[in-house]
């Protein structure tokens, strides 16, 4: 039985459904349901009051749901112990002002009760650019040193699970890289991520898949590939002959505007078919000036899907 | 254990926050001030002629109660001004997020702010007792005959109104929490005093008045109770002193204390309650 029980696969990071709250009369949360794997980023898009937050705390068993379920590492979302390898930096980041950094993240390590040295606790301030403010009280720090804080709070107990709501809010340009890498790091190492953000390329960069919610339902969600659509190819060309337009044509739809012509590339693309494309037109006799491969980006499919449901 | 974490957070939290030291600068000048005033009361009065050791005795044991009330009203309503902040404060704030998103369940948090906080009132009031007790003695010689019972009591009385307001901070603003506890207080004390000036009059429906608060609001039955064990009832008796809101003519029954056992339960489930539904 053990046997057997060990050889199924691990369950999700996060398994929810149908969640739903409402505040008043207002529905914030609408039956959402969604999974994040294990060692997957997924990001969580939507406009503001779509009910991202209130998602992320119904998860963390912040806000009770009016209906739903949550399981997170296997374990449902009642239990506290499903919290165990979960780190969480809020939207709303506040940490005792009154306490040292060091002191914060010691703390979060004796309620996670994960055995985790002080060595490694510093290593973890020092990723976030705090090690030299390790033995400072909070209360003096800036709001972007707090939510560096916030993220070291959310990765020192070892995590397999981190859920990060708006992690570069008061972050400077740099520190947003630094986010990037952190996140990247956390996925090289089978580090399950949600990530809340406004800043689409971020998401963009570095999730492998998106849930974009609005007015408390999901929009849409899949792999970006998958929401993104297929890829296109433009192509400035002269001396065009039928026999080069039927080639064009041959690789999918085409769109032409002058010298200017646009081919969707077939879902299936292996990265043959444009310089397959390529040659062949010179083969033909055309003039290449330009081939700039081009993809919709994910803010204008974002906004696409939101004046789609409104 | 986790409990004992919030509660080693919670005395730290005063400490860093210096509330000990303020404390400390309050207690001390209290101490200054009634070692002047019992030093006084030892004098001869010239008009009167000296006083007798018994009624020495028993304006010591009032001027001592009087004091006494100082220190438990300090204690009170420092640690119901604590318990605001530190709950619902701390989930305005923001701070409680990272911390309830560990694994620890949300009564653990709240049994264990509840147990930094009953340290650190009955810490300050036997602290602050003894303190005083001392100084009496050393000025006129007088010894509560109970000293023990008494600073109990009035541990209690702290834990009592510190109770009512961590249920209060699970439900509404820090600032309004601590005012409404404050409020609480102040009445039940009032009521207490009409109750005995009932008692005094013998009309037992005003008398009532006093009995209900103190049941529904332990605070003035313990302090009531934490008098008796400070005063010398001897000479209390033997001057048919009553009424008096600074003397108290009888000691607490036991089925009293069992309700306040009761009530304490009664109202920190409640505030466990209120806090685990509470969306944060």
């Amino acid at each position: 039985m053990q046997q057997l029980l060990e050889q199924l696969p691990p369950s999700p990071a996060v398994w929810c459904s149908g969640l739903r709250k409402r505040y008043g009369k207002r529905a914030a949360v609408d039956g959402v349901s969604f999974t994040v794997g294990r060692g997957e980023v997924v990001g969580l898009l939507g406009p503001n009051g779509a009910g991202k937050t209130s998602v992320i705390k119904m998860l963390l068993g912040l806000v009770r749901p009016d209906d739903g379920e949550v399981l997170l590492l296997g374990r449902p979302g009642r239990d506290p112990r499903a919290r165990a390898r979960v780190g969480y930096l809020p939207e709303l980041f506040r940490y005792q002002p009154w306490l040292t950094a060091a002191e914060v993240l010691a703390l979060h390590v004796r309620l996670a009760r994960e055995a985790v040295p002080e060595p490694e606790q510093r290593d973890v301030l020092g990723l976030v650019g705090l090690a030299e403010r390790a033995g400072d009280r909070v209360g003096g720090f800036s709001k972007g040193m707090q939510q560096r804080l916030g993220l070291a709070v959310a990765l020192v107990a070892r995590p397999e699970l981190v859920v990060l709501d708006e992690p570069t809010s008061a972050l400077d340009p740099l520190g947003r890289v630094d986010v990037r890498d952190v996140v990247l790091s956390l996925r090289e190492r089978g580090v399950a991520v949600l990530l809340n953000s406004h800043l689409i390329g971020e998401v963009e960069r570095v999730c492998d898949r998106v849930v974009i919610l609005d007015r408390g339902r999901v929009a849409a969600a899949g792999t970006l590939a998958e929401l993104l659509g297929q890829r296109e190819l433009r192509l400035r060309l002269t001396g065009l002959t039928p026999a080069a337009e039927a080639r064009l044509a041959a690789v999918g739809a085409t769109h032409r505007a002058g010298q200017d012509v646009t081919v969707t590339l077939p879902a299936d693309d292996d990265g043959a078919t444009v310089p397959r494309l390529v040659a062949d037109l010179v083969g033909l006799g055309v003039q290449v000036h330009a081939v700039e491969p081009g993809r919709i980006s994910l803010e204008e499919r974002l906004l696409g899907i939101l004046r789609e449901e409104h | 254990m986790v409990a004992l974490t919030f509660a080693a957070l919670t005395l730290r939290e005063a400490a860093r926050r210096k509330v000990l030291r303020a404390l400390g600068l309050l207690t001390l000048a209290l101490l200054g001030l009634s070692a002047w005033g019992f030093a006084e009361l030892a004098t001869v009065d010239p008009e009167f002629g000296a006083l007798t050791s018994g009624e020495a005795r028993l304006f010591a044991s009032q001027v001592l109660n009087l004091v006494m009330f100082g220190y438990s009203l300090i204690a009170a309503l420092g640690t119901a001004f604590l318990a605001g902040p530190t709950l619902s404060g701390e989930v305005e704030s923001g701070q409680a997020l990272s911390v309830l998103a560990r694994p620890v369940r949300r009564s653990t948090v709240l049994l264990g702010k509840w147990l930094g906080l009953v340290a650190f009132g009955t810490g300050y009031v036997f602290t602050a007792g003894l303190a005083q007790f001392a100084v009496v003695r050393w000025a006129i010689g007088y010894w509560p005959p109970d000293p023990l019972t008494g600073l109990l009591l009035l541990a209690a009385q702290t834990a009592v109104l510190m109770t009512l307001a961590l249920l209060l901070a699970t439900a509404i603003s820090p600032m309004a929490s601590g005012i409404v506890a404050v409020g609480l207080f102040g009445a039940t004390w009032v009521a207490g005093v009409v109750g005995s000036v009932g008692d005094l009059l013998g009309n037992e429906g005003v008398a009532r008045v006093g009995e209900v608060s103190r049941m529904l609001l332990p605070t003035d039955g313990l302090w009531r109770g934490a008098m008796h064990a400070f005063q010398d009832s001897t000479s209390l008796v033997a001057a048919g002193f009553e009424g008096s809101p600074f003397l108290a003519v009888a000691p607490l029954s036991p089925g009293y204390l069992v309700w306040v056992a009761v009530w304490l339960l009664l109202i920190g489930g409640l505030a466990a309650l209120s806090f685990g539904r509470r969306d944060i």
